[in-house]
């Protein structure tokens, strides 16, 4: 098989099968298996596409171009950098876990469900893959539609609110988005990525980062976030936070800081204070949280912020980590998400003041929310640590006081996670917590314990992505050079 | 004395006379066929004329590279016709599936007695309203603009009233019949005055008038072309002249609601394309600004109204006069792009607002009462084929990556800011962000209601007591075929792009 057909095969490998599983009336356990089973392709192939990826060759790889509608220049392009493949790789690794946990805990509605799953897998990999920006824009709303009626059918019970705040939010900056797409590709004459020219107009790089900053969140147009979290299914929050923002940090990567670059340098301050107000607000919050989603939302918005700290510093350090950062976070998110599901599974809660002791007697549990836990607070060592230490380096290059902000912010990742730790293994034991709630059973320790596998592994090599995310030495040249 | 014929090109004209003629022959059904094979036979006769006339539609825009006025310059033979005319029979094809079940109307179905009344009188004017509308899109001039503007609006008066025994369907044909006569006493009266002013009908001669007599500022011109924007305007229900669109949508027969909102918003907005751009090319700037600031208050007026709406019909209703508003603003630009994006975004938008209304018929045929958003709680789950095929249609409406409505939205907006209009851009982007707002609570609606807000069955429909819906498979058929357009046509954009601006080329941009 052409290794190029691995790059449209991971997009529509899902949709078909959601399709599929839409149209065959199966049982909810064939329909579960068989989603499993495209999910666990998914991965297969991300592997290949990884193993055939030249990293010392600049350039897109493995792309795929046909006609969509040639009046205007719009196509069908399709490609991976190494930063992509390494999204693309969080993106099919996450959402098999979460379609795994879907089918453990098992979804009522199950065709609707896994078929949703898997239509959100072709629709996320299509983002990261897309190198037209029309075809960028299609699927970045795509993602929206199965992650509003996951959220709508299957979250907890204030989740209407969620929803329409959730979906009037993203969708009123992604139209913005699209009126800037429309402006940028009839002045170029294309919408093709990778041909296409700098801009310098800074309406249209406003346009496109308000799209992102409310999709990563930045602070203050995190407004949708904690509803969304709190009331998503947990594998539906863990696929929010750790995949889907994501796309907004990806968007400021490949877009807004590529095809901009002299309204990035105009409002760089602009986006740094704001970085840093997301971390440093979003970690106070995650202190305060009364609950165990509470603190990984807005420990998300904090990781958010820190990431695009990394981005706009706009040094080699910075591009690096902050690539290193969203797969090492997506994962720590992901896992905290299915094992805050695994919590209140067994407790009926995940409010702190009703758990506690956990740990007793639930060795799994414990020793799988200390690992995540101790690694998503940055200790030395860590994945985290390696990626943070990066960006701090980046944004310190820029000036001094970026760095003290978010070193400052890394005390206050400390301080809520141990709280997390604290409140949930630790402590009297909670009123909720009763002898019936087990320790994670097998099929739970195969969803989360490959996470946290690869946490390890990115801990152990953090150079295995923070080196292989851009061609050549120097990042700030591959951006600079449009990854050409 | 001879009386001079002028030659007529009968095979341009084909299409609208196999509609006529299979018109007349359900007619003659209703007294020569007996009742119990009535349904059947013009169920029959109506496919077999939508068919025929698609194939001759398909073969004319072949056989017509280059378009040219027929039957004494009173048509046009060219591809914007037969395009049009191809939507606008496929769309019948599908409403003849819709009613061939049921007819329009349920009240009539408690009485098994009087069921098949009217079968062979509705067909007939589906027919024949398709014939006028097929016509209406290729007149030349503004006699046979008036004309064929009358001929399918009468029939449509009586199709909206046919399910008498309702008084909101009575209702609904008298409103829809003094505003529309309203409206048409306004076109006439603007075409009487371009008429005076330039001396001639022809949609042609009038452009050739008004360049070499300088009348671009002409008072009667001006006046004229007010007036006519308004007639048309209020076919195509573009806001101001949209007020009796909820209550008609509401009131007519759902399957009418399906034909009427598809159907003639096509034929109105291609031919208002038309009448513009090749009588008044010279007033581009008149009328491309008078519908720039009609799309925007059709997308405010039809996005706010449809937020606090109940009743589904009504809310899609006002979404049909804001979508009428994102075709406008293609249509304002008056410029090659702007007729490719509009005749574009007519297709899926066709699928979609027939599909849309053909699956509020079903649930309200399973109810026996008005579909609101209470009692559409739960369909997705009862109907998950109708239910999918919902969300799909309104979500494409608004401009989500699902149908072609949203590749159409992007060429309107493309198509205006080729134009330097970037204002029209944002207002079209914060009228999508509006519309999300209901087309969100439809979905909701049908999936996200807890059970026990279940309201089935209040008024204990008799389509309902006997357990599972009715199968209806040429329901089920129409709104397949109506999503796989829908779909289809986001990714096969550039075969249908294509189409259009061969169409378009026929139009003097």
């Amino acid at each position: 098989m052409n290794a190029s057909a691995l790059t449209s095969i991971l997009i529509w490998l899902p949709i078909a099968g959601a399709i599929l599983i839409w149209l065959l009336p199966l049982s909810r356990y064939a329909t579960g298996a068989l989603a499993l089973l495209i999910s666990f392709a998914e991965v297969g192939f991300w592997i290949k596409q990884a193993a055939h990826f030249n990293f010392s060759q600049s350039g897109l790889q493995m792309s795929e171009q046909a006609n969509w509608f040639g009046d205007l220049g719009v196509s069908y392009h399709v490609g991976v950098y190494g930063f992509s493949l390494w999204l693309v790789g969080l993106t099919v690794v996450g959402m098999a876990a979460c379609a795994s946990y879907g089918f453990w805990v098992g979804r009522d509605r199950a065709r609707a469900y896994f078929g949703l799953m898997l239509f959100l897998t072709g629709a996320t990999v299509g983002v990261f893959e897309a190198q037209d920006l029309l075809l960028f824009y299609a699927f970045f709303e795509a993602m929206l539609i199965p992650l509003y009626i996951l959220i709508g059918v299957w979250g907890g019970a204030r989740r209407v609110e969620a929803t329409v705040k959730f979906v009037i939010y993203t969708m009123a900056g992604s139209l913005l988005m699209l009126a800037a797409i429309v402006a940028y590709g009839l002045q170029a004459g294309t919408f093709d990525l990778v041909d296409g020219p700098t801009s310098t107009s800074r309406w249209l790089f406003l346009g496109f980062m308000v799209a992102f900053v409310i999709k990563a969140p930045l602070f203050p147009f995190h407004g949708w976030l904690p509803d969304a979290y709190r009331e998503a299914p947990p594998e539906v929050a863990a696929i929010l936070s750790g995949v889907i923002a994501k796309a907004g940090l990806y968007g400021m990567l490949r877009i807004a800081i590529t095809k901009f670059p002299e309204p990035t340098s105009f409002y760089r301050t602009a986006v740094l204070a704001l970085a840093a107000a997301a971390l440093v607000y979003g970690s106070l919050l995650a202190f305060r949280s009364p609950d165990f989603r509470g603190v990984v939302a807005y420990s998300s918005l904090a990781q958010a912020g820190l990431i695009a700290l990394g981005l706009f510093a706009g040094t080699n350090l910075g591009f690096d980590g902050a690539v290193l950062q969203m797969v090492a976070h997506g994962l720590i998110s992901i896992s905290l998400f299915l094992i805050a599901g695994a919590v209140e599974r067994r407790t009926t809660t995940g409010e702190f003041r009703l758990l506690g002791g956990m740990a007793r007697g639930r060795p799994a549990l414990a020793t799988l929310l200390m690992t995540v836990g101790v690694i998503s607070l940055a200790v030395p060592g860590s994945a985290a640590f390696a990626g943070e230490f990066l960006i701090l380096g980046g944004v310190f290059q820029r000036a001094w006081w970026w760095a003290v902000i978010g070193a400052g912010a890394i005390v206050l990742a400390a301080m809520y996670m141990l709280r997390l730790i604290s409140a949930v293994l630790h402590e009297a034991r909670g009123s909720t917590v009763t002898n019936e709630a087990l320790d994670l059973r097998p099929g739970e320790l195969a969803l989360i314990v490959p996470l946290v596998a690869g946490l390890l592994f990115l801990s152990a090599w953090p150079a295995s992505i923070s080196n292989h995310s851009f061609s050549g030495p120097s990042p700030t040249a591959s951006v600079r050079s449009q990854f050409k | 004395m001879t009386l001079n014929t002028p030659p007529i090109d009968w095979f341009g004209l084909s299409p609208v006379l196999t509609l006529i003629g299979t018109g007349f022959a359900a007619l003659l059904c209703a007294v020569l066929v007996p009742r119990a094979a009535r349904r059947l036979v013009t169920t029959g006769i109506s496919i077999a004329g939508f068919t025929a006339g698609i194939v001759l539609a398909v073969w004319l825009y072949v056989d017509t590279p280059d378009g040219h006025t027929i039957a004494a310059g009173a048509y046009y033979r060219d591809r914007w016709t037969s395009l049009g005319q191809i939507i606008i029979f496929a769309v019948g094809l599908a409403t003849t599936l819709l009613a061939a079940e049921h007819m329009p109307g349920w009240s009539r179905d408690s009485d098994p007695g009087r069921r098949d009344d009217h079968v062979a009188e509705f067909f007939a004017l589906l027919l024949a309203s398709a014939a006028g509308m097929a016509f209406f899109v290729g007149s030349a001039n503004l006699i046979t603009l008036f004309l064929s503007l009358e001929w399918f609006s009468i029939a449509l008066y009586v199709m909206c009233a046919i399910d008498y025994d309702l008084e909101g369907s009575l209702e609904a044909g008298l409103k829809y019949l003094i505003v529309g006569s309203f409206g048409a006493a306004t076109l006439l009266f603007g075409s009487a005055l371009v008429y005076g002013a330039t001396g001639t009908v022809s949609f042609g001669g009038i452009a050739d008038a008004i360049a070499a007599k300088g009348l671009t500022g002409d008072t009667f011109v001006v006046v004229g072309i007010a007036l006519m924007i308004a007639g048309l305007g209020f076919k195509m229900s573009a806001a101001p002249f949209h007020m009796w669109t909820p209550d008609v949508y509401e009131g007519a027969p759902t399957t009418v609601t399906a034909w009427m909102s598809s159907a003639t918003k096509v034929a109105a907005l291609l031919l208002t394309f038309r009448v513009m751009t090749t009588a008044f090319p010279e007033n581009q700037h008149l009328w491309g600004w008078a519908f720039a600031i009609i799309a925007t208050i059709s997308l405010a007026i039809g996005n706010f109204a449809a937020l606090v709406q109940q009743n589904v019909k009504r809310i899609l209703a006002y979404s049909a006069i804001a979508q009428a508003g994102f075709m406008l603003i293609g249509l304002s630009t008056g410029s090659a792009l702007g007729a490719r994006a509009l005749m574009f975004y007519l297709i899926p938008y066709s699928a979609a607002a027939f599909g849309s209304f053909a699956i509020i018929a079903a649930r309200e045929r399973e109810l026996g009462v008005p579909v609101t958003l209470d009692n559409l709680a739960g369909f997705g789950w009862e109907r998950p084929f109708l239910g999918v095929a919902m969300w799909f249609f309104v979500f494409g409406f608004a401009g989500l990556p699902l149908t072609g409505g949203f590749v159409g939205k992007f060429y309107v907006f493309a198509a205006a800011y080729d134009h330097g209009w970037v204002w029209l851009v944002i207002v079209g982007v914060l009228a999508t962000l509006v519309s999300l707002y209901y087309y969100l609570a439809i979905v909701r609606a049908m999936y996200m209601r807890p059970s026990e807000e279940l309201q089935m069955l209040p008024g204990g429909g008799v389509a309902v007591s006997g357990g599972a819906p009715a199968r209806e498979r040429l329901l089920h058929l129409a709104v397949g075929a109506a999503l796989v357009v829908a779909v289809g046509s986001l990714f096969a954009v550039q075969p249908l792009i294509d189409l259009a601006e061969h169409a378009a080329s026929s139009l003097p941009l």
